[in-house]
């Protein structure tokens, strides 16, 4: 049987959540409102983030992208060594420099650069 | 040079302060002594900002830009390169920039939006040698996301601030090996957001209670001795490990940068660091007003802009029309709080929010607000923490004595 044990981070009470799965139906115990099981359920049958970092600029700077929405928590990794093969020139806030990473359904868009 | 409102800074509290100056017609001015305006915000390339204030989750420099664009917009003029280096009380200031050399200007109000440093090796009195490979977070986090330098491969985390945390994640995203965090509380000064998704989704682990006993290696860090502590936050000794490392980033605290006020008669909160101000953050210095991590520590930048944007309109206001003389009540902090914020306000008319910070974890609490011996806010909290700043509302019309915040307990 699988278990993940977290910590609920929708409010500052920060509840500590044991989620475990039981004939097929996900159990959330420890959270003290409804938002800590949605969280809880979430974070065990589908967890995603939205993955910030670097990709090179030609001219030898750095500029900050993100992922236009989250992917799979267990895709972080791929998603950054794709943005890791990336040089771009004079990328500008809003800039999209990929399009549908790996198949997610995600983009890479420009947030920052030293110009701006 | 005279301005009606110069304000010190160009991060998101100066930009928000002279925005707010702008708007209530006063001709203002910022001077940034680095090269782009947005402060701290440029180097933190994390989701996280703006979810109060512009209703929607973006990154700091997109937070920044949206803020620079408005300045561009307004008659706000702006120098860049352009370090203060004194102020007075009779509201003139001293800057220095390569093209405009060394400037006298004269203000009608001032607005101090210098933001905060870090606490350095030094001022934590950091046992052992001093190698390379020590840096603060926040260099770190600069030399990484605006110059795309990686500091070092094998790591170790002192303190467990979010700038800590935030650092955990982005250097093993650029494929350094954190090992460990150090945290000499037995809680995390960050937010527990940041504790799953920097520390657990890495597996990186944090040790609470726990501090170095010594920095090893020359002329590069070769590794660390670290502790439990006891009860009074000394070492255990006899528990001491081992663990090598080729860097050490320190997350350990911010210093309001206020150093500026030497020659003023500005008085500083001991506990803030910041200056004593009232309910429109004006200092004891009539026109001088501070707003921002300048003032005191702030988590979310999205209180910085509310903050900036209360001292701006206040300091065309000061600058513009002319001011009464204020009788102030004191605000007092007590009983598990360990600052509430403003220090000291007038009466009259409407609502004030008082911002506060606690000094521990506390569950099921009350936080009640005195005027003189007489309740005029109570509001229970299921949970208060170090880390997140809290703040309540209370009526002005109420007050007629010396304000005390403190936290009773729940059925007091
Ligand atoms: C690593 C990190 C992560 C954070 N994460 C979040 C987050 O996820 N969400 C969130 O909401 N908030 C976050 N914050 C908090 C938020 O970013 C800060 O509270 C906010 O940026 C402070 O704004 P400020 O304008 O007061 O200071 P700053 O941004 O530091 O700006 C001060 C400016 O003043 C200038 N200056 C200083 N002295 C002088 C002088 N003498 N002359 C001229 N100019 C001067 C400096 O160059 C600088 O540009 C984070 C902060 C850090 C450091
Ligand atoms: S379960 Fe509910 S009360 Fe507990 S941390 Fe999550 S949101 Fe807060």
């Amino acid at each position: 049987m699988r278990t993940l044990d977290t910590i609920c981070i929708m409010c500052p009470l920060g509840c500590p959540l044991r989620v475990t799965e039981k004939d097929g139906k996900v159990c959330v115990e420890g959270n003290t409102c409804a938002r800590g099981a949605k969280y809880g359920a979430e974070e065990f049958t589908y967890p995603k983030r939205t993955v910030t970092t670097l990709v090179k600029e030609k001219s030898g700077g750095v500029c900050s992208v993100k992922t236009s929405s989250s992917v799979p928590k267990d895709r972080i990794k791929d998603v950054l060594f794709e943005a890791s093969k990336l040089c771009v020139t004079d990328a500008k806030i809003g800039d999209v420099i990929l399009q549908n990473v790996l198949g997610l359904g995600v983009d890479f868009v420009v947030t920052g650069t030293s110009r701006d | 040079m005279r301005y009606d409102v110069i304000v010190i800074g160009g991060g998101p509290a100066g930009m928000a302060a002279a925005l707010a100056a702008d708007k209530a017609g006063a001709k203002t001015l910022i001077l940034e002594r680095d090269t782009r305006l947005g402060g701290i915000l440029n180097q933190c390339i994390h989701q996280g900002f703006g979810l109060h204030y512009f209703k929607e989750e973006m990154t700091g420099p997109e937070y920044a830009h949206r803020f620079k664009q408005l300045v561009e917009k307004s008659s706000v003029e702006v120098m860049l390169e352009s370090m203060v280096l004194s102020i007075g009380d009779d509201l003139t200031l001293t800057a220095l920039s390569p093209s405009h050399g060394l400037m006298k200007l004269e203000a009608g109000a001032i607005v101090l939006a210098m933001g905060c440093r870090e606490r350095t090796a030094g001022a934590i009195m950091l046992p052992g040698t001093r190698p390379a490979g020590i840096y603060t977070a926040g260099m770190a986090q600069k030399l990484s996301n605006v110059m795309g330098y990686l500091v070092g491969k094998e790591v170790v985390i002192l303190g467990s601030g979010d700038i800590g945390l935030i650092m955990a994640r982005r250097m093993t995203s650029e494929g350094a090996h954190v090992k460990l965090v150090l945290e000499l509380m037995p809680f995390s000064s960050g937010l527990k957001r940041n504790i799953v998704q920097c520390l657990d989704d890495y597996d990186i682990p944090i040790k609470y209670s726990h501090t170095i006993t010594k920095v090893e290696g020359s002329p590069r860090l070769t590794g660390l001795r670290y502790a439990p502590v006891d009860e009074f936050r000394r070492p255990i000794l006899e528990k001491e490990e081992y663990i090598s490392c080729d860097t050490l980033l320190l997350s350990v605290g911010l210093i309001p940068e206020n150093d500026l006020l030497s020659g003023t008669s500005v008085l500083l909160d001991r506990v803030t660091g910041g200056a004593v101000v009232d309910e429109n953050r004006m200092t004891t210095v009539q026109g001088v007003f501070s707003c921002g991590n300048v003032l005191h520590v702030h988590d979310l930048v999205d209180n910085v802009s509310n903050e900036a944007e209360i001292a701006g309109r206040a300091a065309a206001e000061f600058a513009l029309c002319a001011q009464k003389e204020k009788e102030y009540f004191g605000v007092k902090a007590t009983n598990g709080i360990r600052y509430a914020l403003p220090q000291r306000i007038s009466g009259g008319e409407g609502k004030i929010t008082l911002f506060f910070r606690v000094d521990a974890v506390y569950k099921n609490r009350k936080l009640v607000v005195l005027s003189g011996d007489k309740v005029i806010k109570s509001r229970k909290f299921a949970v208060l923490a170090p880390g997140e700043m809290g703040s309540v509302e209370i009526d002005r019309a109420l007050v007629d004595g010396e304000l005390t915040v403190r936290l009773d307990d729940e059925n007091a």
